[in-house]
C-alpha cells in the first residue's frame, strides 16, 4: 500500500496569528490520498478544509504558523521544501481549483493570456506555440465552445459556470498527480453546479488524476469520492470508504450531519446540529465538539480521542469507540 | 465595441465640452466689472481714444454678436489682441505657453513613474522601513503645497547646495537654440546644440519636481493601497499555486489592473499641474503661461483671458483623452463595454 499513497499528512498543526492572540485552527490532523483515489473533505462552514489544502500547496496566509506535522507528498515533504521543489510540486504536482471563479480569475488580462502562462511555467522549456495549442485543447477538453474564441475573451465576458469550466481547465492543462478543488460549485447555479462536478469527474478519471474535494454537502461527496474525511473544527472525526460511510456512520457529528440533510421521503423536519464552532482562540481542551455533542461522557471534554480503528479503514476519533478497537493514531 | 469606437464617442463628448467651455469663459471674461478699453489705455486716456479702442475690439457690439465674431475668429486660430501686449494673442501663447508645457510634461513624467515605483516598491515590501520612510514622505508631499516645495529647493539648491540652477531657463552663458517648436529640450536636439540641451534639462529639475510632489505622493499612495489589495486577490494566489513566479505576477498580472485608480486620478493631477504652475514659474522665475494668464486677468485683458482659458481647456480635454484612453487600454471593462468598473 505504502507506494501507492500521494499524499500523506500527518499530525498537521496550523495556527494563526492574530490581533491580541492565536487561533489553533487546525489540530493534529490526518489525512492520505492514495494514487487515482477521489477523496472527499465534508465540513461545515470554518471548520478548517480550505486551511488544510492550502497547507498541501504552501499557500497559507502570511500570518499562519505550522508548528508540528508533515505532509508528504510522493514521498518528500512539502513543508521542507524550497526553490526549484516547491516551484516544480506547484506547476507540475498538483492544481488548485478555487470557490470562487471570478476571483480566481484575472479581470483584465483575456483567458488565453492567463492559460497559457500557468502551462508556460509547468512545462519550462516550451514554445508559445505549444503551449496556445494546450491551451486550446484544455479548453476544449473542459466541454467550453468555440475554444479558439475564448481565448481571447476576458473573463466578464463569460457566465460563472464558464469561468468555473476555465478554471477547471487551467488546472488540468498540464499533467498533474493530485488536483485539489476547494467547493468548487459553492458559487455557481444549482442548475449547473452538476455539470461542472460531472466535468471533474470525467476528468480526473481520464488522466489518472487524484482528487481532493472539499464540500459541505454529504450529497456531492457520496457522488463524487471514494473516501471521505469529516472534518470538524479542525480535526478529522470520522473517515471511511464513502459507501461505508453513509451506511454506517459512527461520530456524533457525522450522524447529525446527516439527519441535516432534508430527506424527501419522510415529511419530518430536518434538525441541524445545535451550537457551533468552538473559539479556535480558546478552543475546548478534550473533543473539540464534546459541548455539542448530545453523547458526551466526561472524558470527552478531558483528554482529545485519537483515532479508533473501527474495521475496514473505517476510522472514528470518539471515545465510545474506544473500547471496540484499537488507538490507530 | 471596439477602441475606435469608443474613441470615436470620447471625442464627441469632448468637442461638446470644449463648446460649453467656450461660451463660459467668453461670458466669465465679459461681465466682471471694469472696462477693458479704459482699463488697458489707463484713467489719463481721452474719451475718443478709449471709444475707438472699443469700437475696435468689437466691445460697442451686443454680447451675441461679440461672441459670434470671437468663435470665428477662433476656429481660424485667432484669439485676437491682447490689449496689454498689443499683439496677437496667438503669438503670446505660442511664445509662452511651450516653456510651460515643458515643465508640466517633465513633471507628469515625474509623477508617473516616481510614484508608481515608490507604490510598487512599498507595496512589494509591506511596512518595512522603506514604506514606512515613503508614507510619511508621501504625506508630507501631499499636504504641502508645490509652491512651498519651490521655496525650499530655491534656498537649497540656491545658497547651500549649488549644484542645480534654480532661476531661469536656460544660463545667458549657454548659446540657445533657434525658436522653432518653443520647447527648448526639443529645438537644442533638432539644431544640435547639446550643450543647451543638457542646460536646460538642469534648469527643469528643480521646478518639475516642485510640481510633481504632491501628485507623484498621491500616485504612490493609490498604487501601494492598489496593489495590495490585488495581492489579496484569489487570482493572485492562484499564480502562485501554479508556480508563476511572484516578480511575474506582480509586475504583470497585478501592476496592470491596480494602475487603473492611479492613472485615473492621475488625470486630475496633471490638469492641476497647470494650475499649480504658476507659483512655481514666478518662485523659480521661470517665463510661462501662468504667469502670462494671471496678468491678463489682473489686468482684464480679455481676449488673453479667454484665449489663455480656451487653450487650457482644449489641453484639458485633450489630456483626459489621453487619460481615457490608458484605463481603456488596462481595462476591458471599460473597452469592451463602454461601462466603468475599476478593481
Ligand atoms: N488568515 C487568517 N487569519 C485568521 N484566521 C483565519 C485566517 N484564515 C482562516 N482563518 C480562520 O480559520 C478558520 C478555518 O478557516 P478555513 O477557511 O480553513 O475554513 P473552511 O473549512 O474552508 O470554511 P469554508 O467552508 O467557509 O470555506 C476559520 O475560523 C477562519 O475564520
Ligand atoms: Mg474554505
Amino acid at each position: 500500500m505504502e507506494d501507492s499513497t500521494l499524499v500523506e499528512i500527518k499530525n498537521l498543526t496550523v495556527w494563526y496569528r492574530v490581533y491580541g492572540g492565536l487561533l489553533r485552527v487546525l489540530d493534529g490532523v490526518n489525512l492520505s490520498v492514495a494514487r487515482g483515489q477521489k477523496v472527499g473533505i465534508v465540513g461545515e462552514t470554518g471548520c478548517g478544509k480550505t486551511t488544510t489544502v492550502k497547507a498541501i500547496l504552501r499557500i497559507l496566509p502570511k500570518n499562519a504558523v505550522v508548528p508540528e506535522g508533515t505532509i508528504m507528498f510522493q514521498g518528500r515533504n512539502v513543508l521542507k521544501m524550497r526553490g526549484r521543489e516547491l516551484q516544480e510540486l506547484r506547476g507540475q504536482g498538483i492544481a488548485m481549483v478555487f470557490q470562487d471563479p471570478t476571483a480566481a480569475l484575472n479581470p483584465v488580462f483575456t483567458i488565453g493570456q492567463q492559460i497559457m502562462e500557468v502551462i508556460k511555467y509547468a512545462r519550462p522549456g516550451g514554445k508559445a506555440k505549444e503551449w496556445r495549442e494546450m491551451a486550446v485543447r484544455a479548453l476544449k477538453e473542459a466541454a467550453l465552445p468555440d475554444p479558439e474564441r475564448l481565448m481571447e475573451n476576458y473573463p466578464f465576458q463569460l457566465s460563472g459556470g464558464m469561468r468555473q469550466r476555465v478554471c477547471i481547465a487551467m488546472a488540468l492543462a498540464t499533467a498533474r498527480t493530485l488536483l485539489i478543488a476547494d467547493e468548487p460549485t459553492t458559487n455557481l447555479d444549482v442548475t449547473i453546479q452538476d455539470q461542472v462536478l460531472r466535468l471533474v469527474r470525467r476528468l480526473v478519471e481520464e488522466k489518472g488524476t487524484s482528487l481532493i474535494l472539499i464540500t459541505h454537502s454529504l450529497g456531492v461527496a457520496r457522488e463524487m469520492t471514494d473516501l471521505v474525511y469529516v472534518m470538524y473544527a479542525g480535526t478529522m472525526v470520522e473517515v471511511a470508504q464513502t459507501d461505508e460511510l453513509f451506511d454506517n456512520p459512527l461520530h456524533p457529528y457525522t450522524l447529525g450531519l446527516l439527519q441535516s440533510i432534508p430527506k424527501l421521503t419522510g415529511g419530518g423536519v430536518t434538525q441541524g446540529i445545535a451550537g457551533r464552532i468552538p473559539d479556535y482562540a480558546n478552543p475546548p481542551p478534550g473533543c473539540r465538539f464534546a459541548p455539542r455533542c448530545d453523547q458526551a461522557m466526561p472524558i470527552c471534554s478531558e483528554r482529545k480521542p485519537a483515532l479508533f480503528d473501527a474495521g475496514g479503514g473505517h476510522q472514528v476519533a470518539c471515545w465510545r469507540f474506544a473500547a471496540g478497537g484499537e488507538a490507530v493514531a | 465595441m471596439g477602441l475606435g469606437r469608443f474613441m470615436v464617442r470620447r471625442l464627441a463628448l469632448s468637442l461638446l465640452v470644449l463648446a460649453g467651455l467656450s461660451i463660459l469663459i467668453f461670458l466669465i471674461a465679459r461681465v466682471v466689472p471694469g472696462d477693458p478699453a479704459r482699463l488697458a489705455l489707463g484713467p489719463r486716456a481721452p474719451e475718443w481714444a478709449v471709444q475707438s479702442l472699443r469700437e475696435e475690439m468689437n466691445l460697442d457690439k451686443p454680447l451675441h454678436v461679440q461672441y459670434y465674431l470671437w468663435l470665428r475668429g477662433l476656429l481660424r486660430g485667432d484669439l485676437g489682441k491682447s490689449l496689454l501686449t498689443r499683439r496677437p494673442v496667438m503669438d503670446d501663447i505660442k511664445e509662452f505657453l511651450p516653456a510651460t508645457c515643458e515643465i508640466v510634461l517633465f513633471s507628469a513624467l515625474v509623477m508617473a513613474v516616481g510614484g508608481i515605483l515608490l507604490g510598487v516598491l512599498s507595496a512589494s515590501y509591506p511596512n518595512s522601513w522603506f514604506d514606512n520612510v515613503v508614507r510619511v514622505v508621501a504625506y508630507l508631499g501631499i499636504v504641502t503645497p508645490s509652491f512651498v516645495w519651490a521655496v525650499i529647493f530655491v534656498l537649497i539648491f540656491g545658497y547651500i547646495w549649488p549644484i542645480l540652477p534654480v532661476i531661469g531657463r536656460l544660463e545667458m552663458t549657454v548659446e540657445a537654440p533657434p525658436v522653432f517648436t518653443g520647447f527648448l529640450l526639443l529645438d537644442s536636439l533638432i539644431f544640435g546644440k547639446y550643450e543647451a540641451f543638457w542646460d536646460g534639462l538642469r534648469h527643469l529639475i528643480l521646478p518639475s519636481v516642485a510640481l510633481a510632489l504632491g501628485g507623484m505622493a498621491q500616485a504612490a499612495r493609490i498604487t501601494r493601497s492598489s496593489l495590495m489589495e490585488n495581492m489579496g486577490k484569489d487570482y493572485a494566489l492562484a499564480q502562485v499555486a501554479y508556480g508563476i513566479p511572484w516578480r511575474v505576477t506582480l509586475g504583470k498580472y497585478l501592476l496592470k489592473p491596480s494602475l487603473i485608480p492611479t492613472v485615473s486620478v492621475m488625470a486630475l493631477d496633471i490638469a492641476a499641474l497647470f494650475a499649480n504652475a504658476f507659483l512655481v514659474e514666478l518662485v523659480f522665475n521661470y517665463p510661462g503661461i501662468s504667469g502670462y494668464g494671471i496678468r491678463a486677468m489682473l489686468n482684464k485683458d480679455v481676449n488673453a483671458i479667454s484665449g489663455v482659458i480656451m487653450v487650457m481647456g482644449v489641453i484639458f480635454t485633450g489630456v483626459n483623452i489621453i487619460v481615457d484612453l490608458v484605463v481603456a487600454y488596462l481595462d476591458p471593462r471599460v473597452r469592451l463595454v463602454g461601462g466603468s468598473q475599476s478593481g
